[in-house]
């Protein structure tokens, strides 16, 4: 029943013996130690497991491990390091946009696949992209700042 | 006066070292859960000692390494915990000090710290705290004589240090839920539906069918779990546990006992205090009924606890509130002596009060000293944590006020309905386990003697205004339909709800603006300075009339009535349902820490405040609670969350009160006010939902 995955994981080849049924979200966390992505509800509906699957926002957690055979899967790992954070991660420290922070790895991502598709959205945009996301802690408007900030620097660092 | 936690752990040495040349170990037994509070501590302690922020270590909490101070809750922590570590950094300086005057030949007097170096009219001496660490004894206990510095003079506190817990929570693994130790076991267990259910009997084939033949079936009276190397097939094991258990005595819970009003039905215990009931007079008399649905503390993350017993020693990590305290929980349920247990504080998801943490972290130890040698690792499901959780209490309130010829309140009565507002140190596992294990705490501990009866369910019961009478009466319910304990602000929020729902109603009765009404019975020049600066940020003077739609709603409140000032507007469109357009708080802290991390706790309880108001009710049925996915229990989203505005009126001013629960209660107060004076209707009862207000508007 287990059968060899291989696929891109934050750029580097990742490779994994997987049962079957596994989801995504046992494989990055279990089999290759990575665990950016949380595990929240196992259901899709709280938006702590966001990874990109081609660029494409998806829940870890409800997603079968076998369909990202041969893709590239992005985890908030793959965004920056504490050396070199990515703009949103900067923003995100700059304004303090996180109180217990279980839910940032899933907003990051799901704000990196926004920013990727308009570099330039407005609040309400911002909104409606994380709108997936739940934040327990009530950071929702410093995060709304702090993804705003990062695409303003972003189109800056571009022009 | 010393503080008491510094009392309660007089070494010196368990709050401050110099071990290492240039920096400085510092220890509170207060954990982080996302609120701030070891920066704000650490501030504190930077400030009072003398030292850079930047030269500080923050011990991560474990019974080893940090003081006892309890459980970290109800806003307390820069109060009581603050004072604490001020005060032993103001002993530890005044120790050094004397140190250098003595190797230096000079008054004591003439010698300040300067990011710890010793100077002498503002010149370094050469010495400082890690030339002196040898010379002095740290391991003594507070003399109570040491100055501390004046608030104005802790130069680091009052400026916003970045939290020093957030960074590693924005690049990956950050939680206890991340934790791998060598040899780790993945368990999953069965919950015991309520707590006289008996296990008749599990489908282990079944069970090894669905997991695989490695599965380790723990099976100890009601208590079951699954034990596997692999976590996607404890998921299975569980799964197929939980199909093939066989129970006597679950219970079945009516749903229509979801409703707060229902906790009148129940029996209880009543208390009453206060003045006597008012003599009969002409007095213009009104009541209302308001209620509080159970509320979960919907943490992000479901609760995570880890245990190793190891050579008749237990460890625990866990992401709970209370590391002493679950440490004594332990030693009683497992009967084990508490020095042969270490609990370790891992940073978790943000719990709100006392949610699953505590129980993980008993599951992972009763089955650790089952399984010794091994690292048994629990985690559980949304569905756990939904409907095991202990629940924020449902509350029902009735309250009769009578105003003077001049519309004033000068009589005031509540009656209040109120589960446990905290069951911490009960454990689910103790219920299901075999044997005589020794009772838990009362859950309503008499008064030490001759203090007056305590009860969480009375805070801000009578709102913070100049009353002639008031009084209380309360019908305490021990033994609700589901397990609850405390939820961010136990009771003083839903008793601000309705309080300042009630006083909103007396204002229209005498035909006065809310916020001209309030200003009237409010002498504490502290507390109208807060109402009136929300006035302004709301711009109150333009409130149209009732009934048009769109509301705004204002609310006042001193929290426990003897804490931070708290006044919160609320604008409010309304047709099917509530629309937030804007939320303004202004708030009187007092000395503020951390400007930036106070705002920040203010508004998130804002926001928390508002989903509450608006979506949240847990649902009962079945063995307890049928609410168990987000899909059953929505709270506000990003679309849903409107601009807030906080401001912080007397920063500067000792002392310093706590502010992580201050603003729930004022802000479901001013949005449900607003929504009132958007319909020109008022419903009594939460969440504000589509359905309540088809109600209202009907009724009206």
């Amino acid at each position: 029943m287990r059968r060899n995955l291989s696929f891109t994981l934050n750029g580097a080849p990742a490779s994994a013996e997987v049962e079957g049924e596994a989801t995504l979200l046992t494989v990055l966390r279990a089999d290759l130690g990575v665990f950016g992505a949380r595990f929240g509800c196992g259901l899709g509906q709280c938006g702590a497991c966001a990874v990109l699957v081609d660029g494409r926002v998806e829940a870890a957690c409800t997603l079968s491990a076998a369909s990202v055979e041969g893709r590239a899967v992005t985890t908030v790992e793959g965004l920056g390091t504490p050396e070199q954070p990515h703009p949103l991660q900067a923003a995100f420290l700059e304004l303090q946009a996180g109180q217990c922070g279980y839910c940032l790895s899933g907003i990051l991502v799901g704000a990196k696949a926004l920013l990727d598709a308009n570099p330039a959205p407005s609040r309400t945009e911002i909104a409606q992209a994380l709108d997936w996301h739940l934040c327990r802690c009530g950071v929702h408007n410093r995060i709304l700042d702090a993804v705003a900030l990062a695409a303003r620097r972003m189109r800056e660092a571009a022009a | 006066m010393i503080p008491a936690n510094l009392q309660a752990n007089p070494r010196l040495d368990r709050w401050v070292g110099f071990e290492t040349e240039g920096r400085v170990r510092v220890a509170f037994g207060k954990t982080e859960n996302g609120q701030g509070v070891q920066t704000a501590l650490a501030q504190m302690a930077a400030g009072e000692l003398g030292v850079a922020f930047s030269r500080l270590d923050i011990a991560e909490p474990a019974t080893e390494l940090v003081p006892d101070e309890g459980t970290t809750f109800g806003s307390i922590s820069i109060e009581t915990s603050g004072a604490a570590i001020r005060a032993a950094c103001a002993e530890v300086r005044a120790l050094v000090l004397a140190a250098a005057a003595a190797k230096l030949g000079c008054a004591v007097g003439e010698l300040d710290v300067l990011d710890g170096a010793v100077v002498r009219a503002g010149t370094p001496t050469g010495e400082t705290y890690w030339t002196l660490a040898g010379a002095v004894d740290l391991t003594r206990a507070p003399t109570g004589e040491a100055p501390l510095r004046g608030a104005a003079a802790l130069a680091v506190v009052g400026d916003s240090e970045p939290r020093v817990d957030l960074p590693p929570k924005l690049f990956g693994a950050a939680f206890l839920h991340d934790l791998v130790l060598p040899g780790m076991v993945h368990a999953r267990v069965l919950r015991q539906p309520g707590r006289q259910a008996r296990l008749l009997g599990l489908d282990e084939a079944a069970i090894r069918s669905a997991a695989g033949e490695e599965v380790d079936i723990v099976v100890d009276g009601a208590f079951a779990a699954v034990l596997c190397g692999r976590e996607a097939d404890a998921e299975r094991a569980i799964a197929a546990a939980a199909a093939s258990a066989r129970w006597e005595n679950a219970p079945d819970v009516a749903p229509g006992l979801s409703e707060a009003q229902t906790l009148k039905t129940l029996p209880s215990e009543v208390f009453t205090a206060g003045a006597a009931e008012p003599e009969p007079s002409n007095r213009r008399r009104h009541q209302a009924s308001y209620g509080k649905p159970y509320l979960a503390h919907g943490s992000m993350g479901p609760s995570c606890g880890v245990a190793l017993f190891e050579a008749g020693r237990l460890t625990v990590w866990t992401h709970n509130q209370a590391l002493y305290p679950l440490r004594r929980t332990i030693a009683r349920v497992l009967g084990l002596d508490p020095d042969a247990i270490e609990v370790r504080h891992v940073q978790g998801p943000g719990c709100y009060g006392h949610n699953g943490a505590d129980d993980a972290a008993v599951d992972a130890a009763t089955l650790a000293v089952r399984r010794p040698g091994r690292p048994v690792r629990v985690q559980w499901r949304r569905e756990d944590e939904f409907a095991w959780a202990p629940v924020g209490t449902a509350m029902a309130f009735d309250i009769a006020g009578e105003l003077d010829p001049s519309g004033r309140l000068v009589d005031y009565t509540a009656e209040v309905w109120t589960g446990p507002q905290t069951s911490r140190g009960h454990t689910l596992a103790e219920a299901a386990l075999p044997g005589d294990i020794p009772p838990a705490p009362p859950l309503f501990p008499p008064p030490p003697p001759g203090a007056p009866r305590f009860s969480a369910g009375l805070f801000n019961a009578l709102p913070t205004y100049d009353i002639a009478a008031t009084r209380t009466v309360e019908h305490v319910i021990a033994e609700p339909p589901v397990r609850t304990s405390s939820l961010r602000g136990v009771g003083g929020p839903p008793n601000i709800f309705a309080s300042e729902g009630f006083v909103d109603e007396l204002a229209e009765i005498a035909g006065q603006d809310p916020l001209a009404y309030r200003l009237a019975m409010l002498s504490d020049p502290r507390g109208r300075a807060v109402l009136e600066r929300v006035g302004q940020m709301s711009d109150w003077p333009r409130r149209w009339e009732t009934g048009t739609g769109r509301g705004l709603g204002i609310s006042y409140d001193r929290h426990r009535s003897h804490g931070a000032r708290c006044a919160v507007a609320a604008e409010v469109d309304v047709d099917a349902q509530v629309r937030l357009v804007k939320l303004w708080c202004a708030v009187d802290g007092g000395l503020i820490v951390n400007p930036d991390g106070a705002k920040n706790q203010l508004e998130g309880g804002v926001v928390m405040a508002a989903s509450w108001t608006l979506k949240e009710q847990v649902k009962l049925g079945g063995p307890g609670i049928a609410s168990t996915t987000w899909d059953d229990y929505p709270i506000l989203r990003f679309s849903e969350v409107p601009p807030i505005e906080v401001e912080l009126l007397n920063a500067r001013e000792a002392p310093a009160y706590g502010l992580g629960e201050i603003s729930q209660g004022g802000t479901m107060a001013a949005i449900a006010n607003a929504v009132a004076h958007a319909l020109g209707a008022r419903i009594r009862e939460l969440p504000l939902t589509r359905d309540k207000i088809a109600a209202a508007l009907l009724a009206g």
